[in-house]
């Protein structure tokens, strides 16, 4: 297994606003991708948006400008 | 010349995008793995591609089932309960009607607005049949029997002003003409992908307006929020129980992006080239009866008829025997439709036309039509 640091994760309700916002990050050039949801956040499954702690401004203005709806924005081991 | 029922040659790029799909997908929306990215990739593309081509507000509103059927299903059954009322009318098609039917036993209260003569509704009976306990009016674009349109436009009007919910039923006009979800004032559009949209059979969905809330028909496996006894209520995942047809749906996609580069207009206008070269040539036959409105070209290339008394399955058999000409008799799940016409026994033959029938075809099959008509 990978050696775990920090990450952000970015969970949502639906897998279709999981896709909008991979295309969002890609038309924007922001930095990240779309991994399983870790079991640290929900015992459930579904897409997440992992990127670095120092992107956060940046995947929060996607969110924004994009209107995407996220579940909510984590930071985790991963 | 059975273009109604579905169009059987796709362009060239649909093919391709299912054949890629067959060979790349995973489940869309079942973890994270690259073949399962292609597949929420392509579905997400197809989302937002019919979100513009219908012009819903965004993607999430767009919901993907196999066919107007299953959409008609989720939206009547999903929006009507015991004590509310709704309004039809008689050019609806079975997967309107018997889903009503269905309502009306568990307490819906249901009313069937008449025709005219040419198959015309009026819209001032319409408004008039709304009343108190009135959910919604569920109607067709056009009447897969006669070509007929119903101006949703005006229905929309009606719906708006009254404050009641419009369910529309685009499956032989999506496609064909252009329908705008907002202009129209459409609450929830039920869509097929396989007839004039051009896409794969089991290819189909429906626009819900955000904020109107179906009861799903189905809930089971959605890729989220695996724990929660209940299926998760947000859309687009609140309709989109089990395995999306993604293979399907990727041939959609490349189906509305060939129908905008094409155009519509440019593709309708060859359609009812053809609609009014064969009812020309075939509407003043003696002992040719043609049903519907002709008076103007707002209406699907779609022309029904019979000839005498006979049989229409007979004459639709002949065509396809004698002179492989492809059309539909019988009665075209159209039942209040064909009572109207008076042709519930007869049924009708029913030619409808494509982008890709030739003037040459459509001759043909004018010809046959009088060959038959001297055979009597």
């Amino acid at each position: 297994m990978r050696k775990k640091e920090k990450k952000l994760v970015v969970t949502f309700h639906t897998t279709a606003d999981a896709m909008a916002m991979e295309k969002a990050c890609r038309e924007h050039g922001a930095p990240g991708r779309l991994i399983p949801v870790p079991r640290s956040i929900s015992a459930g499954c579904g897409m997440a948006w992992c990127t670095a702690l120092e992107d956060r401004g940046k995947i929060l203005q996607v969110l924004k400008e994009r209107n995407i709806e996220q579940e909510d924005v984590h930071e985790c081991m991963l | 010349m059975d273009n109604a029922a579905t169009t059987i040659h796709k362009p060239e790029r649909v093919k391709a995008a299912v054949l890629a799909a067959m060979d790349s997908f995973g489940n869309a929306g079942r973890g994270a793995s690259e073949p399962a990215l292609n597949a929420s990739r392509a579905i997400y593309e197809t989302r937002e591609k019919l979100a513009c081509f219908f012009h819903g507000e965004n993607a999430s509103c767009m919901v993907f089932t196999a066919n107007s059927t299953e959409s008609l299903n989720i939206a009547i059954k999903g929006l009507l309960s015991s004590g509310d009322h709704v309004i039809t009318t008689v050019l609806e098609h079975n997967s309107v009607l018997r889903p009503l039917y269905e309502c009306r036993e568990r307490g819906v209260e249901l009313t069937i607005l008449d025709c005219d003569e040419k198959g015309n509704i009026s819209y001032e009976e319409m408004e008039a049949a709304v009343k108190d306990n009135t959910k919604a009016v569920v109607c067709t674009h056009a009447s897969n029997l006669t070509g007929n349109m119903i101006d949703l436009e005006r229905v929309g009007e009606i719906t708006r002003k009254k404050g009641i919910l419009l369910v529309a039923d685009a499956s032989q006009t999506a496609g064909v003409y252009p329908v705008d979800v907002q202009k129209m004032g459409i609450d929830v559009l039920c869509f097929t992908g396989h007839k004039g949209m051009l896409g794969p059979q089991g290819t189909g969905g429906m626009y819900v307006r955000p904020g109107v809330v179906i009861r799903p028909l189905l809930s089971g496996g959605s890729g989220v929020d695996t724990y929660n006894p209940r299926h998760p209520d947000r859309m687009p995942a609140a309709l989109e129980a089990g395995t999306l047809n993604g293979h399907g749906i990727s041939g959609l996609g490349a189906a509305v992006s060939w129908l905008e580069e094409k155009g519509l207009d440019v593709l309708r206008e060859i359609e009812l080239k053809r609609m009014r070269q064969f009812y020309e040539g075939v509407s003043r036959i003696p002992g040719v009866t043609v049903y519907g409105d002709f008076s103007s070209d707002r209406r699907c290339p779609i022309v029904s008829l019979n000839i005498g008394d006979y049989d229409s399955s007979e004459v639709s058999d002949e065509l396809s025997v004698t002179y492989g000409i492809v059309t539909r008799p019988g009665a075209h799940c159209a039942p209040l439709m064909h009572r109207a016409l008076g042709t519930t026994g007869q049924g009708a033959v029913r030619f409808s036309f494509s982008h890709y029938n030739t003037e040459e075809e459509v001759e043909t099959a004018i010809q046959a039509i009088k060959e038959l008509v001297n055979d009597q």
